[in-house]
């Protein structure tokens, strides 16, 4: 260890969705590393340690040979110009000044624009539109709430600071007790390691969260349900039973909930089923509804997109106005149905987790990548940029999970580019070209009605 | 002997570790071929811990280890693995217009691979 050292106070963490700012970072200049994450989570020390600087990684490649950035720059540029049907992809990874440049690409070359939200929470993206939202921020959560029910979630090894900070056993202005004052109720077909803080464990059959929902919600109305409910969805009616009073009686009740609904079979009508109940229990008692995002900037790049498009995910450029629509616009059915005829991907890594057939097609058209590591889609990339880490290297603004944005204080400089930088690069060549592709058409136009006069 | 059961991929400590340290590495790739199985079923397919073991669908297959765990924490017919290029090989396409691929609760079958 070097002796040019520092101290970085209330420095945030970007791994994962809870971005907790209060990180203690002790940080070698000249080594270039962190060395010490005090508060940081076991996610968050990884992602501290091993973010390091790969000095003599290239900055920038084009076809697996090293290449100046501005040159990149300009291969990336004319690559999605020549491209009839772009796609961006990406971007929870990265900062909300990263995003609003990439949202201007796509809106200047009439491509697409897809989040890591459509294989993530995009299904309660879809669900707010159609039900809404009863939404807080994780402050009031930590001060008010006296019921917390995860749902489909494993917070002690997605997010490990969530129960300790915001929902479990912090202690708030209304809920001075912390745990002792709290139910917590965690619902999920396996025992997990968040199991251990339930006071109330269910445990449904696979695939039966939709009926519980539905269940629930009746109970709640005062409706009858099904004498064979147990049967369909093990777990006994006078469980949910008891779980409805408890909902109803409660001060200030929260559902934070996870993949376990949008990932399987039922998608939005899971998360559209289990927000229609928080909004129907706000005839007796205050209830809210969350999901556990992600990524450190998944939050910010919903807001962003939304901001810029009136969309949260999934928009299409092609018309010349933004269109949405999961199932068209989303980048795993545009690269399986091989629509897309190029991509930029920005921290993202989807030819390692999307499925077959998409990574097929992506494997077969240019991408352009901008990641801190390289990775399976960076490998075979036709332009690829290395770049900076959000938040140790890169100022700028991330979005928590409760859409509350949060400046970043970098520990140390990077001798690699921010993808902000990169993107605004790209941007303004992109629309030079574009500028230059509509001239040569308008001329071409003018010569043709000037031959047919 | 293939047997049919429900795989459940999914976020672990240990694929948030090491997808840090990075995806091109061995402990990433060893966390994510890592198939979690109750130890009621191992018995029943002649497993045992560190076995290979074939995971296929209609979409494709994938080749990982299993680990036993606990019949009380993982349901009998119910296999779980952290997120990761094995899984994506089982991941069918289809979003039913969600744009979500269903990536959990998948039905795979599964075989002990002979060596």
């Amino acid at each position: 260890m070097s002796e040019n050292t520092k101290v970085v106070k209330n420095a945030t963490c970007t791994f994962c969705g809870c971005v907790c700012d209060d990180m203690e970072l002790h940080v070698d200049i000249d080594e270039k590393r962190i060395t010490k994450a005090k508060n940081a989570c076991v996610l968050g020390r990884a992602w501290f340690a091993e973010h390091t600087i790969e000095e003599d990684a290239p900055a920038a490649m084009i076809d697996g040979k090293e290449v100046s950035v501005d040159e990149a720059i300009e291969e990336a540029a004319q690559t999605l110009v020549k491209a009839k049907f772009p796609i961006t992809y990406g971007l929870s990874d990265s900062t909300c000044e990263a995003q609003r440049q990439a949202v201007a690409i796509s809106d200047i070359i009439r491509g697409n624009i897809d989040t890591t939200s459509s294989v993530c929470h995009g299904p309660t993206g879809m669900a707010f539109q159609g039900i809404g939202e009863s939404t807080s921020t994780l402050g009031e959560v930590k001060n008010r709430a006296d019921l917390v029910i995860y749902w489909g979630a494993n917070p002690a090894e997605s997010h490990p600071r969530h129960f300790g900070r915001y929902a479990v056993t912090p202690k708030g202005m209304f809920t001075p007790l912390g745990k002792k004052g709290r139910t917590i109720v965690l619902v999920d077909v396996r025992k997990t390691k968040s199991s251990p803080v339930a006071d109330i464990l269910i445990r449904p059959k696979i695939g039966t969260d939709f009926e519980i929902l539905w269940a629930l919600r009746a109970l709640v109305k005062g409706k009858k349900v099904a004498d064979d409910i147990e049967e369909q969805t093990g777990v006994p009616l006078a469980t949910l039973q008891d779980l409805v009073d408890r909902m109803k009686n409660c001060h200030y009740g929260v559902f934070f909930f996870g993949m376990g609904l949008t990932m399987p079979r039922g998608r939005h009508f899971n998360t559209g089923a289990l927000l229609a109940l928080a909004t129907d229990l706000n005839e007796f008692t205050h209830f809210v509804a969350k999901p556990l995002r992600g990524h450190g900037n998944v939050t910010g790049a919903d807001n962003v997109v939304s901001w810029q498009t009136g969309y949260p995910f999934s928009v299409n450029f092609n018309f010349g106005y933004p269109r949405f629509n999961p199932g068209e616009f989303s980048t795993v059915d545009l690269l399986a149905k091989g629509e897309a005829d190029a991509a930029m991907i920005i921290a993202s890594d989807p030819a390692s987790n999307f499925p077959k057939r998409a990574i097929e097609h992506l494997k077969s058209i240019p991408v352009i990548a901008l990641d801190t590591k390289s990775t399976l889609t960076s490998q075979d990339a036709h332009v690829a940029f290395r770049t900076s880490t959000y938040g140790i290297n890169t100022a700028g603004t991330v979005y928590r999970m409760d859409d509350v944005p949060i400046t970043l204080r970098p520990a140390y400089e990077s001798p690699f580019p921010d993808d902000a930088t990169i993107l605004t690069g790209i941007k303004k060549r992109v629309n030079e070209l574009m500028l230059a592709k509509h001239h040569a058409n308008g001329a071409i136009g003018e010569a043709k009605v000037a031959a047919h006069i | 002997m293939a047997e049919k059961m429900i795989l459940i991929p999914g976020r672990s400590s240990k694929q948030g570790t090491s997808l840090n340290q990075g995806k091109l590495k061995d402990e990433y790739k060893q966390v994510t071929s890592t198939l979690e199985m109750n130890k009621d079923d191992m018995e029943k397919l002649d497993l045992i811990d560190g076995d290979e073991v074939r995971l296929s669908n209609d979409t494709g297959e994938t080749t990982v280890r299993c680990l036993g765990v606990k019949p009380e924490d993982l349901p009998a017919g119910t296999l779980f693995i952290p997120y990761g290029p094995p899984s994506s090989q089982l991941m069918a396409s289809d979003t039913a217009g969600s744009g979500m691929p269903l990536s959990k609760h998948m039905e795979v079958e599964i075989e002990k691979i002979s060596t």
